[in-house]
């Protein structure tokens, strides 16, 4: 199932942050991009990776990189994973705590049915075999933030396998050419979130908040077919639509629903992958790219200086721009997994292996699950090219703001505007104030009914583009105003008077008779200098092509 | 009063021969008087009063609540009870409070049963004398008893008396000892490789391990979550049928057990064997095994015969290697299990706070004995990357070799197993400490603990009593999930051998009366 996802960021001017945080006196301007190769000893412009790295110099290897990316997505579902605590975010500290989470001995899990419909419907969105057996592991290691001492997870037998995520990267400059990739998915596994350690370095102390511990997690297991930052971010990113269409994961990254580690190695083309890094914690869809670019350039840097790549574990330093080993996971660790003894196999049922009479409260029948899945992104966009002559990236555009394709289909349903128009106005204007002022969709002070009727206005020419964008402006400051009051209020409406335009362009020649000349002397652009200053005697209100239409049966001999 | 059977004292209290409080105080005070047993951990003494007002209130009211009502109860003390300290025998858990009852724990007092209190084990249920827990042995009712009492004046002993003392067996040995003492009707041991059977053997009462998902294990504190099971000690058969009438079914609480419901039941009186096929397996024929033991498992054989039961030799060929392949399985879930004592949410935490590593280490250190970290330590081993193929992965193979052992027999016809519990009689506590605690769980748990690898049901039954004048059990193991046929087998045995009543008179060191024990004993004797 193609699932694109657009990657809005031309790779050139990617590739200068990563050279700000990266740079350094030996020159490295390395392109890692799309050929995610550059030349040993080059040095090149940073500005101009795409060129520079093509440029291959007789006797000098290119570099290439490889990333895999580990994503937990933490399942969307009114209680945990193993208990009946609720999952709420920014809850009190340890508000949400069952005997269960707090590991009283005795206890036991119980699996939530919804977690597991959670995956089945993730696992199928990105076209993964359904395991109808999967069973649970316990994962040891000890650590404040988990109070059993174990995970458990899904490591020998995951619930769902061998899928792929593909989305799509967009090249050059207007017009651009979209390119879809294709990632495979190794695993899908369900497994718990460990709690929150806070610490107070002041009074050398750590405090536990357990309202997280026991959450379900989707582990989704990307395998290494990336090769830089940028398409790592776009995977990311599609992934979030999908996991946000399905409603199996809220995603959002902020609230760290959606966390990320990334797998880096880099390798000469043509010979074996290199030793891998882990970065750990890319839990900003900021600092995503930025971190796996720096990692990339790092190791590169490393290999070029004749030192050597450790297995290690990093994070990256969002303030200094590059990754740092991990002081508290060196060591090798030995996670001594073990079979859940408390927890049966996993059993899932498709309608022709449904044993008869059972009560469907029981049991989850997959082929259930896939007749109801959602419209997925890559559908979407499709369908939105589709019914209403967009352009793919308008397409992606509509997606990618939370919310923006509801209120988009809702202006639709209540105007008589050309789609076109409508999708123009919704990604330009209306996006471009929300940006503007860091505002969700939801916050608008503009509806979709309002925005619609202005459509409508302009539609029948009742307005101007000019006025409406007025109107518009005007809606945003003045909320409970309808577009027709502002339009009445501000006599915005086109000069429906021919007479009085008539008059109106009269009096602008009269009074300009320079540029009346220079029209007739057949410079083009004069006219234009005409139909402006009568827009602007008419305060804007007269369309100009009226205006245009007068002046030139006026001025024509 | 207190010498009865559950049933007994069931009947008597639906009649007004006794209220529940009389009970209740009858008990208490033996416990009072049997404390040096060391059976309890924790007498909830207060907890009981109430319980048994409450229930004697509902006799008042003709609203009894069934069979279980102002019955003294008590409970292993590893099984959470809310608002009742649940220490595992460990220094890890002294002082915890757990905030809910496990789900057997809930359903007895649902059913009005009076707690009586928590009673000892070894540490964290790890070991088969009772012996190993933070706070001392218990020591065997029988070791005071008219019966062993007679025989040992035969013959020459040590000038302390009391060092002579028995073990109970374990680590369910509080639960049997109380049971055995007359202290309580019914009692709830574990059992994941003997550990009820084996102490009720050794302390002349039954002990029930029903099929491994029967009962719900949700507030057990578990030792190996894949064979541990509750279990059930009585002084008869009947008595742990309506115990587990009670407990079996499904537990929303515990995944593990099973989805069909399960009906209390009363166990119908078996009138005719001849249609049993008892199985004897070889392998259980061990060289250790005391030739008194032998000779009442041959008696036992004999008599199912003269009966007109067929009683044929079976094999269970992988039984040697049952221990050792426990040792893996048990040690590595010990491991992990343990995990969570690491002092920060419950129990001991040490002074340490140099750093979190250094805290958990001390912590651990304190808070567990030696038997406890030796199997940690082994087990973690038996996890590491490297080992797990050669030894976890093996054990869960040899452990399916075990139990398709037993499905194999059964499906031949037979009906269930007939096997000694223990090798012998109980030991005293001087003799049985010259070994460590892993090689007598070892030699102690050979017959009892294949049977929690294939998750049958089993019971010991006590037969007899030995030359030392001490009880001797034997053990039937029956099909999955059969537990009531298995039952009703037992209790035809039972009726059939007439085990003795413990003769506790010299129980009251300071002779002041005469024993109520005394006369209650005499008294059930008549029953």
């Amino acid at each position: 199932m193609a699932a694109p996802m657009l990657c809005w960021w031309c790779f050139g001017r990617r590739w200068v942050l990563a050279c700000i945080d990266g740079g350094s006196r030996h020159g490295r301007g390395a392109a890692i991009g799309f050929t995610s190769s550059r030349k040993r000893g080059q040095t090149s412009v940073a500005q101009q990776p795409l060129i520079t790295s093509q440029k291959s110099r007789k006797g000098e290897h290119e570099w290439a990189a490889v990333v895999g990316l580990e994503i937990h997505a933490q399942i969307s579902s009114n209680s945990k994973l193993f208990s009946g605590s609720r999952v709420h975010f920014a809850a009190p500290p340890n508000s949400l705590v069952s005997f269960f989470d707090a590991s009283l001995p005795g206890t036991l899990p119980v699996l939530n049915r919804r977690c597991v419909e959670a995956a089945v419907m993730t696992g199928l969105a990105l076209n993964c075999h359904i395991n109808k057996k999967s069973l649970f592991d316990r994962k040891h290691y000890f650590y404040a933030d988990l109070p059993a001492g174990y995970q458990i997870t899904q490591q020998r037998l995951p619930i769902a396998v061998n899928g792929s995520l593909a989305y799509s990267v967009c090249v050059g400059k207007k017009p651009s050419r979209v390119i879809t990739k294709t990632v495979r998915i190794k695993q899908i596994q369900l497994e718990q979130d460990s709690g929150k350690s806070l610490h107070d370095e002041l009074r050398s102390q750590t405090l536990i908040d357990l309202n997280r511990a026991g959450v379900g997690l989707l582990e989704v297991v990307l395998e290494p077919d990336m090769s830089c930052g940028e398409e790592a971010a776009t995977a990311v990113r599609e992934l979030q639509l999908i996991l946000q269409a399905l409603g199996t994961s809220r995603a959002n990254m902020a609230e760290g629903q959606l966390r990320v580690d990334a797998n880096v190695s880099v390798h000469h083309p043509g010979e074996p992958l290199g030793v891998r890094t882990e970065v750990k914690n890319l839990n900003s869809a900021k600092f995503l790219a930025k971190a796996i670019d720096s990692e990339i350039e790092r190791q590169i840097h490393e290999l070029e200086n004749g030192r050597e790549i450790l297995n290690e574990t990093r994070s990256f330093d969002y303030k200094l721009g590059c990754t740092m080993p991990m002081r508290d996971k060196e060591g090798k660790q030995d996670y001594r997994f073990m079979p859940e003894p408390n927890l049966p196999p996993l059993l899932l049922y498709d309608t022709e292996s449904l044993p008869s009479g059972t009560d469907p409260q029981q049991v989850i029948n997959i082929d259930w699950i896939r007749e109801r899945l959602p419209e997925l992104p890559s559908e979407t966009r499709e369908r939105l090219i589709q019914q209403y002559g967009m352009l793919p990236e308008q397409s992606f555009a509509l997606l990618n703001e939370v919310g923006l394709l509801e209120f988009f289909q809702n202006v639709i349903k209540e105007t008589r505007a050309e789609p076109k128009k409508v999708t123009s106005w919704v990604l330009n204007i209306f996006l471009g104030f929300l940006k503007q002022q860091n505002l969700a969709v939801n916050e608008s002070p503009v509806t979709p009914s309002s925005l619609a009727e202005l459509l409508n206005l302009l539609d029948r020419k009742a307005i101007s583009s000019t006025a409406a964008k007025q109107v518009f402006e005007e809606l945003w400051r003045s909320e409970g105003k309808t577009p027709s009051q502002i339009v009445s209020e501000k006599q915005l409406e086109l000069m429906q008077d021919q007479e009085a335009l008539e008059q109106a362009c009269h009096t602008v020649m009269e009074g300009h008779p320079q540029v009346v000349m220079d029209v007739k002397r057949g410079n083009p652009r004069a006219i234009n200098k005409l139909i402006g200053l009568v827009r602007k005697a008419t305060l804007s209100r007269a369309d100009p092509t009226a205006i245009k239409e007068i002046l030139e049966r006026k001025l024509s001999p | 009063m207190l010498g009865r059977t559950l049933r007994e004292v069931s009947a008597a209290l639906k009649q007004g021969q006794i209220t529940p409080t009389e009970l209740c105080q009858k008990c208490l005070s033996l416990i009072k008087k049997t404390k040096f047993l060391n059976a309890y951990i924790t007498v909830s003494e207060e907890v009981a009063l109430k319980q048994a007002e409450e229930s004697e209130k509902r006799y008042k009211k003709g609203r009894s609540l069934g069979d279980l009502d102002g019955i003294p109860i008590a409970v292993k003390d590893n099984f959470s009870t809310s608002g009742i300290e649940t220490t595992c025998a460990s220094n890890m858990l002294k002082g915890y409070v757990p905030p809910f009852n496990a789900t057997v724990v809930q359903k007895l007092l649902d059913q009005g049963a009076v707690l009586m209190g928590k009673t000892n084990l070894d540490e964290f249920a790890m070991g088969s004398g009772s012996t190993d827990g933070a706070f001392g042995p218990v020591k065997n009712p029988w070791s005071y008893s008219k019966q062993y009492r007679e025989k040992r004046k035969q013959k020459p002993h040590g000038e302390n008396e009391d060092s002579d003392w028995l073990i109970t067996g374990g680590s369910s040995g509080g639960s049997a000892a109380a049971v055995a003492a007359f202290t309580c009707f019914a009692a709830l041991g574990s059992d994941t490789g003997g550990s009820t059977r084996n102490p009720a053997a050794h302390c002349g009462v039954v002990g029930f391990k029903p099929s491994y998902g029967l009962v719900s294990r949700h507030g057990l504190i578990p030792l190996v979550n894949s064979m541990d099971v509750p279990g059930i000690l009585t002084r008869r058969v009947d008595d742990a049928a309506i115990v587990l009438g009670m407990l079996a079914g499904h537990d929303p609480k515990d995944s593990t057990t099973i989805q069909d419901p399960v009906k209390p039941f009363t166990l119908s009186t078996l009138t005719d064997v001849s249609k049993l096929c008892i199985g004897i397996p070889k392998e259980y024929l061990a060289p250790e095994l005391s030739g008194e033991v032998r000779s009442f498992w041959s008696k036992a054989a004999n008599l199912f015969e003269s009966e007109g039961a067929k009683v044929i030799e079976v094999s269970l060929p992988h039984t040697s290697y049952s221990i050792v392949c426990y040792h893996v399985l048990c040690t590595s879930e010990v491991a992990s299990n343990m995990a969570r004592f690491d002092g920060l949410e419950y129990g001991h935490r040490c002074d340490i706070t140099v750093s979190t590593e250094a805290m958990y280490a001390a912590t651990r250190r304190e808070g567990f004995n030696d038997v406890v970290r030796g199997r940690i330590l082994a087990g973690n081993f038996f996890l590491l990357k490297e080992n797990y193929e050669n030894y976890f992965i093996k054990a869960q193979k040899v452990r399916r070799l075990i139990a398709n052992d037993f499905v194999k027999v059964f499906n031949s016809g037979v009906d269930v197993l007939l096997t000694p519990t223990t090798l012998r009689g109980a030991a005293p506590y001087l003799e049985f400490i010259k070994e460590d605690n892993r090689t007598r769980s070892a030699q102690d748990d050979i017959f009892t603990q294949a049977v929690n690898m294939a998750g049958l049901p089993a019971v010991s039954v006590p037969v007899a009593l030995s030359n030392q004048g001490l009880p001797i059990g034997l053990q039937f193991i029956g099909r999955a999930f059969c537990d009531q046929q298995l039952l009703k087998i037992a209790k035809w045995f039972e009726k059939q051998v007439q085990f003795p009543v413990t003769q506790l008179q010299e129980l009251m060191d300071d002779g002041s009366s005469i024993s109520e024990i005394d006369k209650l004993a005499s008294v059930s004797l008549k029953h």
